[in-house]
């Protein structure tokens, strides 16, 4: 049955090249959740506020990325700008199919949040003599932040695993692509995604670990 | 501006390409909820300790891409020298990954059975078994229906990735279609529609299921 010899050793000497690129992997993935996250703030305070056209924009937002795959995404960030005359590098592309996804996300999980932060909050601050965005800024906001810290680890995993797909556009230089291309010289297909997916295995664990540390530091109270 | 070189043959293109996003979403959700509710019962039962080594497995499947699971599943195969087509490729890898994540809501969903009223059914004479047909699974049903639902759209979506495979699903026959047409705004925007269109009626018919099952809370 097995008569495929394994050559792990050639997978192993480009274990650095690999290493490099799951440097520029999180990359990619910290840029796009920061980005989202900021975006997710941008929509949720859309939301809130009343205004007919923006909510919904913002529902409009959540409900495409939420709906359509990934994938998809990253494909209308790059072959569909083209139409605008816009012509993203496969590393924009990606980023920005990932920061769009992550703030779809992470607003629905902001709303999700908002429910458990009572009304009168925000009234109280106003009362006190802020102004909306005042009393969202120091007093929702905060508290929105801490409920949904646990989802946002979620989406971060999902955000380093979604990286791979920039393969599908072009790019060389994250883990995927590095792969990728190591495998087009070599056709050692097993070896190099295997090892590829054991590194993509130990970000995530150690993503997840470094945000459960944060949480037990920051949310001691 | 509105002039467009697409045919009526190439919307049917997209039609069958749609046709095989929905084939691969079937085979590997029936599949893979078979699967999650084998796993779910048997971490539930076997308690954290001893399906550590499951826990493990399937965490696997959940922490790696799945374009990268896909591309191993395909190299595997052929290492083996099975000689499964890439739809039967896709459809497997697809069925782990989703049995990865209905575990989990299996498990959550016998985990919300009150210990009770679980002790009072077996304490009426019930065998482990009616126990868990008549009591468990009901329960558990409603309160896991809303993630399976979930579930079911987010792998209705990441079964694009099986383009990687070769298969000629929604996205991958836009994507020939774009080659072609040199339209690539309006094909996606159409791809994206049909996307929306098959998730829409499964939402509704979760949230349908959820009202009727839950008339009395």
């Amino acid at each position: 049955m097995f008569s495929y010899t394994f050559h792990w050793n050639q997978a192993f000497r480009a274990l650095p090249q690999m290493l490099d690129g799951a440097l520029v992997t999180l990359e990619i993935a910290l840029l796009s959740m920061a980005i989202g996250l900021a975006l997710a703030i941008a929509l949720t305070v859309f939301r809130l506020s009343g205004n007919r056209v923006l909510s919904g924009v913002a529902t409009a937002w959540v409900e495409v990325a939420r709906n359509t795959p990934a994938l998809f995404q990253i494909y209308m960030a790059h072959f569909g700008l083209g139409n605008f005359g816009i012509h993203l590098s496969p590393f924009t592309a990606l980023l920005a199919g990932i920061a769009f996804n992550n703030a779809g996300y992470l607003a629905e999980n902001f709303r999700g949040a908002l429910k458990a932060i009572p009304e009168t909050q925000a009234r109280a601050g106003r009362s006190l003599g802020m102004s909306s965005l005042q009393a969202f800024r120091y007093i929702v906001l905060p508290q929105m932040l801490r409920v949904a810290f646990l989802p946002a680890t979620n989406q971060m995993v999902w955000a380093i695993l979604m990286t791979s797909l920039g393969v599908t556009v072009g790019m060389s230089s994250d883990l995927a692509g590095v792969t990728q291309e190591l495998n087009a010289r070599s056709f050692r297909t097993f070896e190099f995604f295997a090892l590829a997916a054991v590194i993509y295995y130990l970000i995530a664990k150690a993503v997840t670990l470094a945000a459960r540390l944060l949480a037990a530091r920051m949310f001691r109270y | 501006m509105f002039s467009t070189a697409l045919t009526w043959s190439d919307l049917a293109f997209l039609a069958h390409g749609a046709g095989m996003t929905l084939a691969v979403t079937a085979v590997s959700v029936a599949a893979g909820t078979v699967l999650g509710i084998v796993f779910g019962v048997i971490r539930f039962q076997f308690g954290p300790y001893w399906s550590a080594p499951l826990t493990f497995a399937l965490d696997i499947f959940r922490s790696v891409p799945l374009l990268i699971q896909l591309v191993l599943g395909n190299a595997l195969q052929s290492i083996a020298k099975l000689g499964w087509p890439p739809f039967t490729t896709s459809c497997v890898v697809l069925s782990l990954y989703t049995a990865a994540y209905c575990t989990e809501i299996v498990r959550g969903g016998i985990d919300s059975v009150p210990v009770n009223t679980r002790r009072a059914a077996r304490s009426l004479g019930m065998t482990w078994w009616q126990d868990m047909r008549y009591i468990v699974a009901p329960l558990a049903t409603r309160v896991s229906l809303p993630s399976w639902i979930g579930l079911t759209l987010g792998v209705m979506k990441d079964s694009a990735l099986v383009l990687w495979l070769g298969l000629i699903e929604l996205l991958r026959a836009s994507q020939i279609l774009v080659t072609r047409l040199q339209e690539p705004l309006f094909i996606l925007l159409l791809c994206g529609a049909i996307y929306f269109v098959i998730s829409l009626p499964i939402a509704r018919f979760g949230r349908y299921l959820e009202e009727r099952w839950s008339p009395n809370d």
